[in-house]
């Protein structure tokens, strides 16, 4: 399997504990923040204008929750993330033309969000489980781009 | 050259000012061998990393990470002047210690979630902004002199 059985218990029991449209929100937003270039995928999305803009921004926490969802349902099928984001891969390529390091990004914002969120509960091997996923999220997204 | 606002200077300041270099070094270079296991390679005498409790408690580890992490504070002093302020270290991680500087980015995520999990208040996203723009030039700054 991707994830040791070890692994698996590490992150769910961390995803039990995680407000997922609320954490969805903070991970999209701060992308937006550190990386502003990520900013252009949103143009439709109102005032981006500040940090304090883009973390109060409804769309941003809108889209934050659709995104983090995803997410969380994806983790439903850790041994095949492949098959879970397929379609959203070809979306993320075809229609959006998302380049694909950016799903690196966002896992990175995630990653901190989460220690953030979890403090030292969120110990090296949650982390180590955590990172594995996030690479795995990335890669799979990324798969059926052509 | 990277250019950082006045704001983005404040941000990186004020948190620094609030860290323990020696416990957030020793626990950022240890989270570094945890995570990418790969990275011990470069530390084959630190003694035992053969578990995440063996890695985080290494009294080599810790030290070295406090090292590191003190150099870092270098960074902080000359923002302005990254490129200059590790020429050196850039030279003596490709000639002599060999590392692959895509090993610095990695390094500069850990500082970043390492700072996340201590500062619950202090690691807004702006901070957050302002070190990810830093980690990433002294990454810049450490590959600058490879050749």
């Amino acid at each position: 399997g991707f994830l040791t059985a070890e692994e698996k218990g590490l992150v769910n029991g961390l995803w039990g504990k995680v407000n997922v449209d609320e954490v969805g929100g903070e991970a999209l937003g701060r992308l937006l923040v550190v990386y502003p270039w990520t900013q252009r995928f949103f143009e439709s999305f109102g005032d981006l204008s500040s940090a304090d803009a883009i973390m109060s921004n409804a769309k941003v926490k809108a889209h934050g929750k659709k995104v983090l969802n995803s997410f969380s349902d994806g983790l439903k099928n850790i041994d095949d993330l492949k098959g879970a984001f397929a379609k959203l891969s070809e979306l993320h390529c075809d229609k959006l033309h998302v380049d694909p390091e950016n799903f690196r990004l966002l896992g990175n914002v995630l990653v901190c969000v989460l220690a953030h969120h979890f403090g030292h509960d969120f110990n090296p091997q949650v982390q180590a489980a955590f990172q594995k996923v996030v690479a795995g999220v990335a890669n799979a997204l990324a798969h059926k781009y052509h | 050259m990277v250019h950082f606002t006045a704001e983005e200077k404040a941000a990186v300041v004020s948190l620094w000012a609030k860290v323990n270099v020696e416990l957030v070094g020793g626990e950022v270079l240890g989270r570094l061998l945890v995570v990418y296991p790969w990275t011990q390679r470069f530390f084959d005498n630190f003694g035992n990393l053969s578990s995440e409790s063996a890695i985080m408690g290494n009294p080599k580890v810790k030290a070295h990470g406090k090292k590191v992490l003190t150099s870092f504070g270098n960074a902080v002093k000359h923002m302005d002047d990254l490129k200059d302020t590790f020429a050196e270290l850039s030279e003596l991680h490709c000639d002599k210690m060999h590392v692959d500087p895509e090993n610095f980015k990695l390094l500069g995520n850990m500082i970043l979630i390492v700072l996340a999990t201590h500062f619950s208040k202090e690691f807004t996203p702006q901070v957050q902004a302002a070190w990810q723009k830093l980690t990433a030039a002294v990454a810049n700054a450490l590959a600058h002199r490879y050749h």
